[in-house]
C-alpha cells in the first residue's frame, strides 16, 4: 500500500453529525472525528451543554438542538448540517437513554422512551441521513449498540431490546442502501466509564467492580477507546466494510 | 503519518495476496517487517516492492505448518529488528471445490494443518516473545470461520482459528497482548483466481462483492493500532454485507 493507503484513515473534508455528542462516548466520537479531520455537527437536546461541547472543539463545529424521536427535527439536523458546512457524509447514531428496572416493574411510559430513542431514533435520523448522503454518492453510518444487544440483563431488557434492534437495523440498512455506497455499521462497546453508567454506580455501586473482573484487559472501557472505531468506520479505510459490528469490550464478550 | 515507526511487524504468506498488500501497508507506515512465505522466491518479490519505496523488511522461507519454521520466523525477526510487536498469522490455503473435495482426506490434513494449526504454531512462538512489552496479533479468518460456507475442510479451519483467537484473547489481553481475526468475504487475490479457474468471482455459496487486497490490508493495520486499544478477541468481518444479507 501507497502513502495513499494511509490517507484512508483521513477524514479530512467531510461533514459528521454525532447525535448526543455533548457527553460520554458520543463528545469521545465527535472529538476524534474532527481530529481525524472532519467538520462535527453535535446535535442533542441539551443546548447549554451542546453550545458549550460543540465550541470547545474549535470553528469547524456547531451544535443543532435536535429532538431524535421528531421526523421533523431530524430532517431539520440535516439540513442545518448542510448550511453550516455545505455537505453530509458521516452520521453516528450515538443518542440513548437507560432506564434500570426489572422487566415487572417496568413502567410502559419507560419501556417506549428507551425505544423512542434508542431505536426508532436511529433510524429517524438515518431515514432523514439518506438523501443528503445519496445525493453526494455515498455516506457512512455508525450506530451505537451495546454488548447488550448479545446479552440478557435482569434490570434492562427495553435497553437490550433496543440495541438488539440497532444491530438489525444496521444489516437492513446496509442491504437496502449497500448500492448506494452507504456503508452501515454498529459499534458494541462494553462497560464504559460515561455519564451514564457513573449514574447507575452512583444509584448502586458495585457494577464497575464486578464488570472490571470480568473484563479479560483488566480494566473498564473509556470513551476514548471507542472513538478510535468510530474514526476508522467513517473512514475510506473501511469501505469494504458495512453490516457489521465491532464489539469494543476488552474481551468482555467472548468468554464466560 | 508514521502510525508504526520504530514496530516490529511479521506476516506470514507475505509472498502474495492480502499477505504481500498487509506487509507492504505496515511498511509504507514504517514498520519493520519480516515477510515469511513458503515460497522464498515470492517473499523477496515483495521485499523488492518494500525496498523500492523505501522501507525495510527481512524476506524469509516458512512453512507455517511446521514447529521449527514457526520458531524460527519469530527468532531470526528478533535477531534482525530486537523485537516482535505485530503479527499477521495469514497463510493459507483454499479448501478445494466445496461439493468435489469436501472428503478429500489428504486436502483435510493439508489444510487444518496449514490453515488452523499453523496460526496456533505462530502463536505459540510470537506470544512468548510479545510477553515482554505487549502486542497485537491479528489471524487471518474468513467468513467460512462464521458461516457454512466453502468445502467442509476450509470452514473448519477457519472455525477452529476464530475459536483459538477468542480463547488466546481472554488468555493474555491482562498481559496488554491483543489477539483479533480478520473475516474477509471474498477478495481479489490469486487464491480467489485459482480456485475459480481465473476467472475472479465470489467463490461457489457466497454472493456480493469482491474486495481488494488493499481492502484487508487496511483493516488490519487498523486492529493492530492503538486505535482499536480496547478490541481484543474480536472477528472483523470484512465482506462488503454479505454475511449482513
Amino acid at each position: 500500500m501507497s502513502t495513499e493507503g494511509l490517507e484512508a484513515f483521513s477524514l479530512a473534508g467531510r461533514v459528521a453529525i454525532v447525535t448526543g455528542g455533548n457527553r460520554g462516548i458520543g463528545f469521545a466520537i465527535a472529538e476524534a472525528l474532527g481530529k481525524a479531520g472532519a467538520a462535527i455537527v453535535i446535535a442533542a437536546r441539551d443546548a447549554d451543554a451542546g453550545e458549550r461541547m460543540a465550541a470547545s472543539l474549535g470553528p469547524r463545529a456547531a451544535f443543532i438542538a435536535t429532538d431524535v424521536t421528531s421526523p421533523e427535527s431530524c430532517q431539520a439536523m440535516v439540513r442545518g448540517a448542510e448550511t453550516r458546512f455545505g455537505r453530509l457524509d458521516i452520521l453516528v447514531n450515538n443518542a440513548g437513554i437507560m432506564r434500570a428496572s426489572r422487566a415487572e416493574d417496568t413502567a410502559l411510559a419507560d419501556w417506549q422512551a428507551v425505544l423512542d430513542i434508542n431505536l426508532t431514533g436511529a433510524f429517524l435520523c438515518a431515514q432523514a441521513a439518506y438523501p443528503a448522503m445519496r445525493r453526494q454518492n455515498g455516506g457512512k453510518i455508525i450506530n451505537m449498540g451495546s454488548l447488550a444487544a448479545l446479552f440478557g440483563t435482569a434490570a434492562g431488557a427495553a435497553y437490550a431490546c433496543s440495541k438488539g434492534g440497532i444491530l438489525q437495523l444496521t444489516r437492513s440498512l446496509a442491504v437496502s442502501w449497500g448500492a448506494d455506497n452507504i456503508q452501515v455499521n454498529a459499534l458494541l462497546p462494553g462497560y464504559i466509564e460515561s455519564d451514564m453508567t457513573r449514574g447507575a454506580e452512583a444509584e448502586r455501586p458495585g457494577a464497575f467492580d464486578a464488570k472490571r473482573a470480568r473484563t479479560p484487559a483488566g480494566r473498564i472501557g473509556q470513551p476514548e477507546d471507542v472513538a478510535g472505531a468510530a474514526v476508522f468506520l467513517a473512514s475510506r479505510a473501511a469501505n469494504f466494510i458495512t453490516g457489521a459490528s465491532i464489539t469494543v469490550d476488552g474481551g468482555y464478550a467472548i468468554h464466560i | 503519518m508514521a502510525f508504526f515507526a520504530g514496530k516490529v511487524a511479521l506476516v506470514t504468506g507475505a509472498g502474495s495476496g492480502i499477505g504481500r498488500a498487509t506487509a507492504c501497508a505496515f511498511a509504507a507506515a514504517g514498520a519493520l517487517v519480516t515477510l515469511a512465505d513458503i515460497a522464498r522466491e515470492a517473499a523477496e518479490e515483495t521485499a523488492a516492492i518494500i525496498t523500492q519505496s523505501g522501507g525495510t523488511s527481512l524476506a524469509i522461507r516458512a512453512d507455517t505448518s511446521l514447529a521449527e519454521d514457526a520458531a524460527a520466523a519469530v527468532a531470526r525477526t528478533v535477531g534482525a529488528y530486537g523485537r516482535l510487536d505485530i503479527a499477521f498469522n495469514n497463510a493459507g490455503i483454499s479448501g478445494g471445490r466445496p461439493g468435489q473435495d469436501d472428503f478429500d482426506e489428504a486436502r483435510y490434513d493439508r489444510v487444518m494443518a496449514v490453515n488452523a494449526k499453523g496460526v496456533w504454531l505462530g502463536m505459540k512462538y510470537q506470544i512468548p516473545e510479545m510477553r515482554r512489552r505487549g502486542g497485537a496479533i491479528v489471524n487471518m479468518g474468513s467468513i467460512a470461520g462464521l458461516t457454512g460456507v466453502g468445502a467442509f475442510a476450509y470452514t473448519a479451519s477457519k472455525h477452529a482459528v476464530i475459536g483459538m483467537t477468542k480463547a488466546a484473547a481472554t488468555r493474555y489481553a491482562g498481559e496488554n497482548i491483543r489477539i483479533n481475526a480478520i473475516c474477509p468475504g471474498a477478495v481479489d487475490t490469486p487464491m480467489l483466481a485459482r480456485a475459480t479457474a481465473g476467472v475472479v468471482a465470489p467463490p461457489p455459496g457466497t454472493t456480493g462483492p469482491v474486495a481488494a487486497a488493499e481492502d484487508i490490508a487496511a483493516a488490519v493495520l487498523w486492529l493492530c493500532s492503538d486505535q482499536a486499544r480496547f478490541i481484543t478477541g474480536h472477528p472483523l468481518v470484512v465482506d462488503g454485507g454479505i454475511l449482513a444479507s
